[in-house]
């Protein structure tokens, strides 16, 4: 598989990895082993990032880049805030930003996440916004400067799938920046459609961390990410609504 | 001499275990009973807290919860805090041990449907819990909300007050001469390969030693939640003549009844405790005293008040995802805990926090709004890696663990001592494995 390619760093693995659900840190350590991810995110408003034996150090004994998200903000002033503590506490200058408009339904607030990714952007992050799948907020965000766009493909924990493949097309499409599908995935069929429909990786949390079997499901999380962006770049046949024999009927 | 290091459920239950056998024993911490055990809510549920991840805790949650009944009559015996040919005494009036089952129910369809998952689940491993419909629920506990969907019952749970084992187990070790040290331990003697004992840090200028814990990052974590039990002048480290002292020591007042306590002065006004075996049973600090893979893991947690008991059993419960739960006791007090957060030794009790909890407590039980908040605390939970405590020897001689509990200390205390004092039948012996400090690779 072609490496994915996000500000300029190379990532082997298209599957980005969350922590949250995880029911010890020991099943969390077998999953992202086991998924292969090389980035992960970590919520930074419940954690202590000097502490001893935290998720943190799972990920920095496997090597895996960190990327802290915003998650628990529902402003752009505390997306921004939570951001530059990261920036100062991880040493990184990346952020997934996460602007909630609700907690009960947790879909991203569009005008406070584009307002606070202006503003992260002239500060000098890397910044990967969490969003709904709107293909214009989309190309707003990458014209904004944003490294990727992060469209959703069903709310936070649902497991719902993809609900508007459509709408995922349109903004792969049209982005010059990676598209990542964040959110949504139940199962590993829907990490193949996302990477089919041609986006650029795949992050999930729930869906490995609250399985029954979690490293499990990691696996076949990594397997189907493979298997879809290798059948996007196969180019896969046209639709046809009768069949077509494989074997010629006539010499 | 066997010194236990941490007064909390766990290393109390220890040195009262070996003190019953006639051990000598000491028990060391700076504020006994107000650490991870002051928050805890002390529910005895193994089977309403399953996972899929976790059978073996729930193995070893069972043979803790078997020994519950026992262990508790006999420490309120021990204790002497039973009320003397009272029928209503006992277990249930010392511990205030009640064994009324958990129900754990749904709020909304999506957390119906997860319940549902999690009983085909138990199910499968013969628990016994049983599957209620919404009304069937309000039945039970007529204050829950009209709109909670389902729940399950697991009717073999039990729950107890933490803050009056911790009394009972101090009131045990009192009757029976085991000085309790009021000091924070500031590192093990570690002399020929071996652990000899205990350093003493000096009390801290102001009394408010919170905590033993180790030097490094979080070296004074906020005594916030154990202030109550700051040592007064006197206390702590007592130099030369060490347990001794009338000031660092709780006990008969027959100190010397004890027998083969020694401490001998040390550098900087610093005192020594000698021993046989040190226990590390300190918790969320034990990695401050020995490489053992604990750290801290914040849990808040409220205390209301009513004139009457609102609720009759544990409830547990899961609103929009996140769960909650509710013990009530019997003087009308009823816990709502607990969040879950990795932050150190950070004790603040936070908006946010308190907020979550009463938020989705109220959507199970609406009358909550209408209690008195008695007490707002945050712990330290000890987690480990694998969230199995570790119990045994250490590969160093003359050290032993009792630590690492995280959520499971009151539940896990009568099992912990089993294991620790070889007590575990045979047919047990796998409970031992589960927790032997030997899986991780610690270098102590």
């Amino acid at each position: 598989m072609d490496d994915l390619i996000i500000a300029g760093e190379k990532f082997s693995s298209r599957l980005i990895m969350g922590t949250g659900g995880a029911p010890s840190l020991e099943v969390l350590d077998q999953a992202l082993v086991a998924s292969g991810t090389e980035l992960t995110t970590v919520a930074m408003r419940r954690l202590d990032p000097g502490a001893r034996g935290s998720v943190l150090d799972v990920l920095r004994e496997r090597g895996i880049k960190v990327l802290p998200n915003t998650a628990g903000c529902f402003t752009a002033g505390e997306a921004v805030l939570t951001a530059r503590l990261a920036r100062e506490a991880l040493d990184t200058n990346w952020v997934k930003l996460e602007v909630i408009a609700d907690e009960r339904t947790l879909l991203p607030d569009p005008i406070e996440t584009f307002d606070a990714a202006e503003r992260l952007v002239a500060d000098g992050f890397v910044v990967l916004p969490y969003i709904g799948d709107d293909p214009a907020l989309a190309r707003r965000l990458e014209q904004a400067g944003c490294a990727a766009v992060m469209p959703l493909g069903a709310p936070i924990g649902s497991g719902l799938g993809i609900r508007n493949p459509h709408n995922i097309e349109l903004i792969v499409e049209a982005a010059s920046v990676p598209v990542i599908l964040d959110a949504g995935i139940g199962t590993a069929s829907d990490a193949a459609l996302a990477m089919e429909l041609g986006c650029d990786a795949v992050l999930l949390a729930t869906a490995v961390t609250r399985a029954q079997r979690p490293d499990l499901m990691a696996s076949a999380m990594r397997q189907a990410v493979t298997a879809g962006r290798l059948a996007r770049q196969a180019g896969r046949i046209p639709r046809r609504r009768y069949a077509e024999a494989s074997s010629p009927m006539t010499p | 001499m066997d010194v236990i290091v941490g007064g909390g459920v766990v290393g109390l239950s220890v040195a009262w275990r070996l003190a019953r056998q006639g051990r000598p024993v000491t028990v060391v911490d700076p504020a006994p009973g107000r650490g991870a055990s002051y928050a805890a809510a002390g529910m005895l549920a193994p089977v309403s807290e399953v996972t899929y991840t976790e059978t073996p805790l729930l193995r070893l949650g069972v043979a803790a919860l078997r020994r519950w009944p026992s262990f508790a009559a006999e420490l309120a015996a021990d204790s002497g805090l039973d009320p003397g040919g009272d029928p209503g005494g006992g277990p249930a009036r010392t511990l205030d041990l009640r064994s009324d089952g958990t129900l754990d129910v749904a709020y909304g369809a999506d957390d119906l449907a997860a319940l549902d998952e999690l009983a085909a689940y138990m199910d499968k491993l013969g628990l016994p819990v049983e599957r209620l419909t919404g009304r069937e629920c309000r039945r039970l506990e007529p204050m829950l909300a009209p709109s909670v969907r389902g729940g399950l019952l697991a009717a073999d749970d039990a729950w107890v007050d933490p803050r009056r084992v911790t009394a009972a187990l101090l009131a045990a070790l009192e009757r029976r001469g085991v000085p309790v040290v009021r000091a924070r331990v500031s590192e093990l003697l570690r002399e020929g390969g071996r652990v000899a004992g205990v350093r003493l840090a000096p009390p801290s200028p102001g009394g408010r030693d919170a905590s033993p814990s180790p030097g490094g990052r979080d070296a004074s974590p906020s005594p916030g939640g154990r202030a109550g039990g700051a040592p007064g002048p006197g206390s702590g480290a007592t130099g030369s003549g060490g347990v001794h002292g009338s000031g660092g020591v709780e006990s008969s007042g027959d100190v010397e009844s004890s027998g083969g306590v020694e401490s001998s002065g040390g550098v900087g006004g610093l005192s020594e405790l000698r021993a046989e075996r040190v226990v590390l049973a300190a918790g969320a600090w034990s990695s401050g005293l020995a490489e053992v893979p604990v750290r801290p893991v914040k849990g808040q947690i409220m205390r209301l008040r009513s004139p009457r008991p609102l609720l009759t059993r544990c409830v547990r419960g899961t609103v929009h995802g996140s769960s909650v739960y509710l013990v009530p006791r019997g003087d009308g007090e009823l816990v709502v805990g607990a969040t879950q957060e990795e932050m150190g030794f950070d004790t603040k009790v936070t908006a946010g926090g308190l907020y979550e909890l009463l938020r989705d407590a109220r959507e199970l039980v609406p009358g909550v709004t209408e209690l008195e908040v008695a007490d707002v605390v945050a712990g330290l939970r000890p987690g480990t890696p694998d969230n199995l405590p570790l119990i045994g020897p250490a590969a160093t001689p003359g050290l032993a663990y009792a630590t690492g509990h995280h959520r499971g200390g009151v539940l896990l205390a009568p099992v912990t001592t089993a294991i620790l004092l070889g007590e575990l039948p045979g047919e047990e012996s796998e409970l031992a494995a589960l927790c032997a400090p030997g899986r991780f690779q610690e270098i102590s």
